[in-house]
């Protein structure tokens, strides 16, 4: 039993992080309708963005400590934001009315760029890099033989809090409005004077964001950071979306959590050498059983 | 390429192959053994082509089917000794094939439940395909796992390696130009128009993918028995992603073109390795050293999907207004 809690708590620690990283993708695909290959690595420029700002960040506040790793994550956040509205930008913009192939094949080719580019020796180097510990840790002994320490905790609490944030911009903002219309209607919503390109830009910018946050609390818990970090975290994340319903924000999290848990319960259980290949088994059963997800809307094509 | 000419063309090239691979000794045999893996990129990327370019459907795993072939006909070579020359081609042959059947099996498997997806969930779900084949296959203890496996034949020649290219192309080229075949250019051309006029969509998509699976896995055999060592690594998303640079680079459902980048796309790391090596180039130091260009193979290959996408989505030697731009 205490076994099973225990697998049970880091499970839903991955799962959290999983999450936030869904809701970057779930949040493209409402309103693009096509899906950013490069989510996975902007995830992993937000730990690379953490890993270097925390030494600048220890110069004027002391390290350990939460005010720091406050201000390194939102930082990571903000850079992450930034390089998400510029690769939608420079990559995406150009091709918004080209077929979604096209979309998805630069999608590959910017995901590859990154990853490739930072494995440079110049950028990040290939070696795995050990993440500095940027939050006190401490251990919480009282819960029977369970081995827990802060830092799942902090992992579920920031997760809880920016996933309300996020809930809060999308249900009660103008701009969150702004996105809905666009992902039910883009040309009626253009017709009613949005502005597409902004929110688009502000949707890159706050799932980048969400990524960085999910990066860093990552790095967090398993600190050792490397350019190709994101692929696996990145599908995964993927697959949660399309689990919970793609376009689908209580979803992405819902699939984040299910897909964190069932993995490393499969890891703990059965056998750690298959953990990678879960999420897509899961992925291709839902997509023959519901295709439509947990929580989604069934589409129907018209001709 | 006119179809009419089709099985001249096929001929000549297993002539022209079989007289070349008689004076294989004669060539250097770097370049040699380079060739090989043309002749293996050709047969990935033109059966890959079949599927992606002629039928529309994303797959972004065949690197998974050509690992099926690889291990299949290694482990069937393994279990023979030293063998004449006409013994081992026969049983050579039986491998490769054995490879490819087992890989279209697979293929037909992995087909049936997918091909109802679209554009980029399949893309996923085939990535994911991939990655399970390999999965199992590092786990698969009996064929050294993530380890990898030792071939002990080095059997794949020049006329092994192109012969066969040739006869994927002829297959691809003479499948798309027949009665049947023109039912893949519709489902691509347009899946709810061709299903009104009584095509069944999913039924060709298979094929596709089955005829694909199967010439992946034969260029799978003979890589394993070019390098004479596979591990399921050497098969990962990394690799399915360097058969699909090949595909839009040659422009999608445009064979010549397809062969024409599966070529270039074979030297280009090889070009940057002899230019890694040539050590004084001015403003180049010691600081600045030239090594990194060996390794900028990925790093080219994004850029070039990005770009093409972005300037040429028909790929760089199609002349028609792209298949894909509608």
């Amino acid at each position: 039993m205490t076994e099973f809690l225990q697998q049970l708590i880091n499970g839903l620690a991955f799962g959290s992080i999983l999450a936030l990283i869904a809701l970057g993708y779930t949040m493209v695909y409402g309103i693009l309708r096509f899906i950013n290959f490069a989510h996975g690595d902007i995830f992993m420029l937000g730990a690379f963005a953490g890993f270097y700002l925390a030494p600048k960040i220890a110069t004027f506040l002391p390290m350990p400590s939460i005010a720091g790793a406050l201000v390194v994550m939102g930082i990571s956040m903000a850079i992450c934001a930034l390089v998400g509205i510029v690769i939608e930008k420079f990559a995406y913009r150009p091709l918004r009315r080209s077929p979604k192939l096209t979309v998805l094949i630069t999608a590959i080719g910017v995901s590859l760029l990154i990853e490739y580019t930072c494995q440079n020796d110049h950028v990040f180097g290939s070696a795995p890099k050990s993440f500095p510990q940027i939050l006190p840790v401490y251990p919480i002994t009282k819960l029977g033989g369970l081995s827990l320490n802060s830092n799942q905790i902090v992992v579920f609490a920031v997760t809880l809090i920016l996933l309300l944030a996020l809930r809060f911009i999308v249900l009660k903002t103008k701009i969150g409005m702004a996105m809905r219309a666009l992902s039910f209607n883009p040309e009626a919503a253009a017709l009613m004077g949005i502005n597409t390109d902004v929110v688009i830009s502000f949707t890159f910018g706050l799932g980048s964001a969400l990524a960085g946050a999910a990066g860093i609390l990552f790095a967090v818990n398993y600190p050792a950071i490397d350019p190709l970090m994101g692929i696996l975290p990145g599908l995964k994340a993927f697959v949660a979306a399309v689990l919970g319903g793609i376009g689908n924000l209580p979803g992405a999290a819902l699939g984040g959590i299910i897909i964190g848990v069932t993995e490393t319960l499969v890891a703990g259980y059965i056998s750690s050498t298959y953990r990678d290949a879960i999420a897509f088994g899961i992925l291709i059963l839902i997509l023959l059983v519901k295709p439509s997800g947990l929580l989604g809307k069934k589409e129907i094509e018209k001709v | 390429m006119n179809f009419r000419h089709a099985k001249t063309f096929l001929l000549g090239a297993l002539v022209l192959c079989f007289l070349i691979s008689l004076f294989a000794n004669q060539i250097n045999s770097y370049w040699l053994f380079i060739s090989y893996d043309i002749g293996v990129n050709i047969i990935l990327a033109v059966s890959l082509n079949l599927i992606n370019g002629y039928t529309g459907q994303f797959s972004l795993g065949h690197a998974g089917f050509m690992a099926v072939g690889a291990y299949t006909a290694a482990v069937i070579t393994n279990q023979f000794g030293e063998l004449n020359t006409f013994a081992s081609g026969a049983v050579f042959l039986v491998a490769l094939l054995a490879g490819g059947l087992l890989a279209a099996v697979t293929g037909l498997l992995v087909g049936i439940p997918t091909l109802r997806l679209r554009g980029d969930y399949l893309a996923i779900v085939t990535l994911g395909f991939g990655e399970i084949i390999r999965v199992i296959f590092q786990n698969m203890n009996a064929i050294g796992g993530a380890r990898g496996l030792s071939v002990s034949h080095g059997w794949a020649n020049f006329f092994w390696a192109f012969g066969f290219a040739a006869i994927t192309v002829y297959v691809v080229t003479a499948l798309v130009h027949s009665t049947y075949g023109r039912g893949f250019i519709a489902v691509r051309d347009d899946e709810v128009a061709a299903s009104a006029m009584g095509i069944n969509p999913t039924k060709y998509k298979v094929t596709a993918f089955v005829v694909g699976a199967f010439f992946a896995g034969i260029a799978g055999g003979l890589y394993a028995h070019s390098k004479q060592f596979i591990t399921p690594g050497g098969f990962n998303f990394m690799e399915s992603i360097s058969i699909v640079v090949m595909v839009i680079l040659g422009g999608m459902g445009n064979t010549v073109g397809v062969i024409i980048a599966a070529i270039l796309l074979t030297l280009l790391p090889e070009g940057l390795r002899k230019m890694a090596g040539i050590e004084h180039i001015p403003g180049f130091t010691a600081e600045f050293p030239l090594s990194w260009v060996g390794e900028a193979r990925m790093i080219i290959y994004s850029l070039l999907l990005i770009v093409l996408m972005l300037a040429r989505p028909q790929g760089l030697f199609t002349l028609r207004k792209s298949l894909l731009a509608k």
